[in-house]
């Protein structure tokens, strides 16, 4: 009964990996833009809740409502200004530019925060569980994992249901004949980022609710969502959502196991996929 | 005043010049054709009036003001739509969604609308939800008018309709201009094949080596200065 227990649990650690990869998945499906601060935005929006439930004396599960459209404001303009002058045949530009944004990024939170380990403050939900059948499932996790089938339920339906959806489609496919349409993509681009801080203000609330965090985890967080989104196939959302929890399974599985192999067990899995798929388990059929 | 007008215009691709001074002009509800040999540079023209190029301010006019310097999105939502060469269909969306997004951001009034695109070309009403892509390369043009249709355009400029067509496909889609010319578009027609341009136009510009080299109405012009102007007058 234990693997079933310890398969449910990476089932919805999943949910958090592929919560911290739906944005990079988006921006990436969208304008092919490989975001290395992807992860340092994650901790950013982390401390920015942190910052609103400190001044506001808030739930963190309020203060994520005041900081996703701040989050928007601020990928729009990232894109907008900066990351769309990156943007064109050569991949180098817009990686050099992510890199150094953060890195930017992990000083400027150095500065203003220290290097001291935070956490948002936690409720009694936050340690509430629920027994189903055999296995006993903590409450948050499954927020967590509930989060995230709702986050890519609304990634798709934004997708394929509505004139913007048709619009970052199109713009994806052909940028040039898109603006024969009348579309911006530059303005296309930005409002994707936009939506993808939005998403990561989400993961940010749940990573700041499970564990510590501190100014220099963002690299760590931008490998797990690299992993989910790569082994789901690239631009695809669902596949996202299946790369996470190959990864949270595989890094349960190996902690139950032997703790010592969690993490790596977790590389592994990734590794044997690309060895297997190696344009993951579901690639766009036209890339 | 001519509804849409080029002035001296000039285009290059870095070093390489496309265009040397191209004067044309269009009037309102007028069908042009474009015609030249391949490198003629009768696509990069098409590309400048559409704004995927840019150029000096002045040398391109809409109703007299210039547009030259303003970016494709802007142009077209002036009025002016595109069937480029190629279709350049979207693949990862549907026949009806390819037809959807030619109205993208906007409200837009007038004849065209999804089912007067699907009574002008009905085999795209029963493949409206296929690929776009999916389709025979005659009825993804028709895909790519329908798009551009969408936007209910004063100006439309197609870019070689017919390239890589069987004849009878061909006849099918010019079948459709002159319902096009009557929903109150003017036109500017590029193509290779002169007999089929010719037909439907009103004023014939002849390019090559990027300069218009002939003008004039389809009675006026001989087929031997078609010839000369298409090829020069060495040939």
């Amino acid at each position: 009964m234990i693997w079933v227990d310890t398969i449910a649990q990476g089932i919805l650690l999943g949910g958090l990996y592929a919560l911290f990869a739906s944005g990079l998945s988006l921006v990436f499906g969208i304008m092919r833009l490989v975001n290395l601060a992807h992860g340092d935005l994650i901790v950013m929006g982390a401390y920015l809740i942190l910052v609103l439930v400190t001044l506001l004396g808030i739930s963190p599960f309020l203060a994520v409502f005041i900081a996703m459209p701040l989050m928007f404001a601020l990928g729009w303009l990232l894109q907008r200004y900066l990351l769309n002058r990156t943007l064109g045949d050569d991949i180098l530009p817009p990686l050099l530019v992510t890199f150094g944004l953060s890195i930017a990024l992990q000083n400027a939170l150095l500065e203003g925060f220290s290097a001291d380990s935070q956490r948002l403050p936690t409720s009694a939900l936050t340690t509430a569980s629920v027994n189903v059948g055999p296995i006993t499932l903590g409450i948050m996790p499954l927020l967590t994992f509930g989060s995230a089938v709702l986050v890519i339920v609304a990634l798709n339906q934004l997708f394929y249901r509505t004139e913007l959806g048709r619009a970052f489609r199109a713009t994806s496919d052909d940028a040039t004949t898109a603006s024969l349409m009348g579309i911006k993509p530059a303005n296309i681009f930005a409002t994707a980022t936009g939506i993808a801080m939005v998403i990561v203000t989400i993961a940010a609330l749940y990573l700041g609710l499970r564990a510590n965090f501190d100014p220099n985890i963002g690299p760590a967080r931008l490998i797990y969502a690299f992993e989910a989104v790569i082994i789901g196939g690239l631009g695809s959302l669902w596949g996202t959502l299946l790369g996470g929890i190959i990864i949270g399974v595989a890094q349960t599985v190996g902690a139950a196991i032997n703790p010592e192999w969690q993490i790596l067990a977790g590389h592994i899995a990734f590794l044997v996929v690309l060895l297997v798929r190696p344009r993951g388990l579901f690639p766009r059929a036209h890339d | 005043m001519a509804l849409l007008q080029t002035h001296g215009l000039v285009a290059r691709y870095g070093d390489f010049q496309a265009l040397f001074g191209v004067d044309i002009m269009l009037n309102e509800a007028e069908t042009i054709a474009i015609i030249g040999a391949n490198g003629a540079g009768k696509t990069t023209l098409m590309r400048s009036i559409a704004g995927v190029l840019r150029n000096d301010a002045a040398s391109v006019l809409l109703d007299g003001k210039p547009i030259g310097t303003r970016p494709a999105e802007e142009i077209m939502s002036q009025g002016v739509a595109m069937v480029p060469e190629g279709r350049k269909l979207f693949p990862s969306l549907s026949v009806e969604e390819n037809l959807l997004i030619g109205t993208y951001g906007r409200k837009i009034g007038g004849h065209w609308t999804l089912e007067t695109v699907y009574d002008l070309f009905p085999i795209l009403r029963e493949r409206r939800h296929s690929p776009g892509t999916a389709l025979s390369g005659g009825q993804q043009q028709m895909v790519a008018i329908g798009r551009a249709l969408m936007s209910n355009p004063r100006v439309l400029l197609c870019d070689e309709i017919s390239l890589g067509l069987a004849p009878v496909v061909i006849k099918d889609i010019y079948k459709a201009i002159p319902q096009i010319k009557a929903a109150g578009a003017s036109l500017i027609i590029v193509e290779q094949d002169i007999a089929q341009a010719i037909a439907v136009a009103d004023r014939v510009y002849c390019m090559m080596e990027g300069r218009v080299t002939l003008s004039g109405t389809p009675d006026t012009l001989s087929r031997d200065d078609i010839h000369n102007a298409y090829f020069g007058a060495g040939h």
